[in-house]
């Protein structure tokens, strides 16, 4: 067992990946001596050198497309997208060429690649550095995404996500970058949970919040706040956003009859409405009172001086857990 | 209008002061040039290879559109006038390359070997791509322009990393052609990967086929300055070639992919030639252009060239252009044959490849179309049987 914060356990998975696979490379903007704007590739040129950790030229699109090509030669190509609001012009690779060269050739060609970005916001930085564009890409066929929220989570995903024949989307929690967790580093194979499983990390008998990724803190936090009211609250991380384990999240809303999804995604067309459509038709007889969500406005992401306004926060996870417990 | 009193090499919309470097080794008429800086030296069998295969795809040409007419295609994407540029390029390629085509480049598909019915079978709606890119090394035909050429960078990206450029071993160094139109250079993407490529040195030849139209749009409307000369900037030699010649357009993707193999790095080849037909079999280009401009390209037909070319040397004879003929017949017969044959994949196999791993919301939604399926078969036979009683 070791003790490390969550960018630093992606470092220590990516390290790991790179060791057992010299088929594995990374590419992306400023990696290469200065570790990324977030250190998250801090040292791996030095020690796997320029031509497998590669500094690329400032374009998106050429790094997505690029890795597609590098896949298709048998490569695994890990991509870091320098902040979410900077995966745009990445977007024409990712929607139409990487989620869709499987279904196109028959399965013939595969496309390890995966796509590394610092997600969310929460750290006071300036427009287009804290966006959470995750359903835009769990929408698209071809893709997987996921969100690890603890340091053990990152080190064991981001390996897991290298390994996956299909694309990955890699967000990282950039607010919790710095936080610091136990990474078991020995397990074996099978004592690793499933990439895309969900887990119940709290047990509650009230409601059931539902979160993923940066949020993941916030609902343990507020899990917490409740007890001492002596409200009983069930925390499930997501991990996955596609595939979703609705099993996981309908097993814990049939023991406790309520659900309250927390993102930082906006609401509106959001992935808790997908949560939420999902839990309904498979829990609705369980259900004691309609599925609320807390998340992100239907707006630019506003300013940072703002933003904790527009962050879900305890108090509003809470007023939530409030109405539907009163529902 | 003026522009056939101008001469055919100077349509209105062209793209000004381009001829000059223009690399040549059968002028219009057929007659033989010598260049300083590219030659070819091809025994008489592949010379009449070149024009077997020239044939061949017009011929291909001629059939998809006739399909398509019957209602046998959905769509088609003609090639005639880009003969000359199309096998020309694809014969200069090796076993081992790799080749990222748009969805005009049939005579690449040809050239590489695959069946001519896969590559209807996408016009047909059959599949989006009926070909072993693998075994073939051609990549899927790609529709959203220019989105082809970064993954062919990285592709040689790869290459390079396989330490399979520079050997000088003949069957192991290997290099990759980008087709890509006029209409793609506009792309941003066009421009991030040939800057892309020259920073890496990555062993990709761009060949561009400007056929002057992008649909609709002249390529004077694409860019200001020649497109060849966009490589400069890039960092990368810009070679401009005659693309319905046939033997120039061989004779400078050799060198080029030659250079790229040996770890000298990308080239961008633009082969100037004309679509004669339609963008696709949905477009009218008589509402944009001239027929006095597509009269005075049909004079620089690559085929009619070649032959006359041939004949010129005693290489081509009437027993030959008999075979041929008979050739293309047979090769068009078996086109329609194996097109109509096509069968229509299982609905359920749309389910099949959209994920390599399982993806439990697909397997659901699988479970469901199968489901639906069935109970509507079995309504369907239901009605049947109560309309009889």
């Amino acid at each position: 067992m070791e003790t490390m914060p969550i960018g630093k356990a992606i470092n220590a998975g990516l390290r790991a990946a790179m060791d057992r696979d010299p088929r594995v490379l990374l590419m992306g903007e400023d990696i290469g001596p200065l570790g990324g704007v977030f250190r998250v590739t801090d040292g791996l040129q030095k020690d796997f050198g320029e031509h497998r950790v590669i500094d690329t030229p400032l374009a998106e699109a050429g790094i997505v497309g690029s890795a597609i090509g590098m896949a298709l030669r048998g490569y695994r190509p890990v991509c870091e997208i320098q902040f979410n609001g900077f995966v745009f012009p990445a977007f024409n690779q990712i929607t139409t060429q990487l989620a869709k060269l499987r279904a196109r050739s028959h399965g013939k060609l595969s496309v390890p690649v995966v796509l590394r970005i610092p997600s969310g916001g929460g750290i006071g930085s300036v427009e287009h550095h804290s966006e959470s564009p995750e359903v835009l890409f769990a929408h698209t066929a071809g893709l997987r995404v996921v969100m690890p929220s603890s340091a053990h989570d990152a080190y064991w995903m981001i390996q897991q996500s290298i390994a996956s024949a299909d694309p990955v989307v890699f967000l990282e929690p950039e607010r919790r970058y710095w936080e610091k967790g136990d990474v078991d580093v020995d397990l074996g194979p099978g004592e690793v949970t499933p990439l895309h499983r969900a887990r119940v990390l709290r047990a509650g008998t009230d409601a059931t919040l539902v979160c993923y990724g940066p949020t993941v803190k916030l609902a343990l936090d507020a899990a917490t706040a409740a007890a001492e009211d002596g409200t009983s609250l069930e925390v499930v991380d997501l991990r996955s956003i596609s595939p979703l384990d609705v099993d996981t999240v309908a097993e814990s809303v049939r023991r406790t009859g309520r659900l309250v999804v927390v993102t930082e995604a906006p609401v509106f067309h959001g992935p808790g409405a997908e949560v939420a459509a999902r839990i309904q038709e498979a829990c609705f007889y369980s259900l004691e009172a309609p599925v609320k969500r807390v998340g992100g406005y239907h707006l630019p992401y506003p300013a940072a001086r703002i933003e904790e306004h527009y962050l879900p926060s305890v108090d509003r996870v809470l007023d939530a857990v409030e109405q539907s417990l009163a529902a | 209008m003026s522009d056939a009193a101008e001469g055919p090499d100077r349509a209105e919309h062209e793209v000004p002061g381009r001829h000059d470097d223009m690399v040549q080794l059968l002028d219009q008429h057929g007659v033989r040039r010598e260049h300083p800086e590219h030659e070819v030296d091809l025994e008489p069998e592949e010379l009449l290879g070149l024009l077997r295969d020239m044939v061949v795809l017009r011929r291909l040409d001629t059939e998809g559109e006739a399909l398509q007419r019957q209602g046998q295609l959905g769509l088609w994407v003609g090639t005639r006038g880009q003969e000359g540029a199309q096998v020309g390029s694809a014969q200069a390629t090796r076993r081992q390359d790799h080749v990222f085509p748009t969805y005009r480049d049939h005579g690449a598909a040809l050239a590489r070997g695959i069946d001519p019915v896969h590559v209807l079978s996408l016009f047909r709606g059959v599949d989006h791509g009926g070909w072993d890119p693998v075994e073939h090394g051609v990549h899927p035909y790609t529709l959203v322009i220019a989105a082809q050429l970064l993954p062919a960078v990285g592709y040689g990206m790869g290459v390079q990393r396989d330490g399979a450029v520079g050997t000088g071993d003949p069957a192991r160094d290997t290099a990759v052609v980008a087709y890509l139109g006029d209409g793609a250079t506009s792309q941003g993407e066009a421009s991030e990967a040939l800057n892309w490529a020259a920073v890496f040195q990555a062993p990709v030849v761009f060949f561009c086929q400007n056929n002057q139209w992008a649909i609709s749009e002249p390529v004077a409307r694409q860019s200001t300055v020649p497109l060849h000369r966009r490589a400069e900037g890039a960092g990368m030699p810009g070679v401009l070639v005659d693309g319905n010649d046939v033997l120039a357009v061989l004779a400078v993707t050799r060198a080029a992919l030659e250079r790229a193999r040996s770890g000298g790095g990308p080239t961008f080849i633009e082969a100037y030639t004309y679509r004669m037909g339609a963008h696709t079999t949905a477009d009218d280009p008589t509402r944009y252009r001239l027929s006095a401009e597509t009269e005075a390209w049909r004079e620089k037909d690559p085929i009619d060239r070649f032959r006359t070319y041939l004949r010129s040397e005693g290489i081509l004879d009437d027993d030959y252009e008999a075979a041929l003929d008979a050739e293309a017949d047979e090769f068009a017969a078996r086109l329609r044959a194996g097109v109509i044959a096509l069968v229509d994949p299982e609905p359920v196999s749309m389910f099949d490849h959209a994920y390599a791993e399982p993806h439990p919301q697909v397997l659901a939604e699988r479970d469901e179309f199968l489901a639906a399926w069935e109970q509507h078969d079995r309504e369907a036979h239901g009605e049947l049987v109560g309309g009889a009683s």
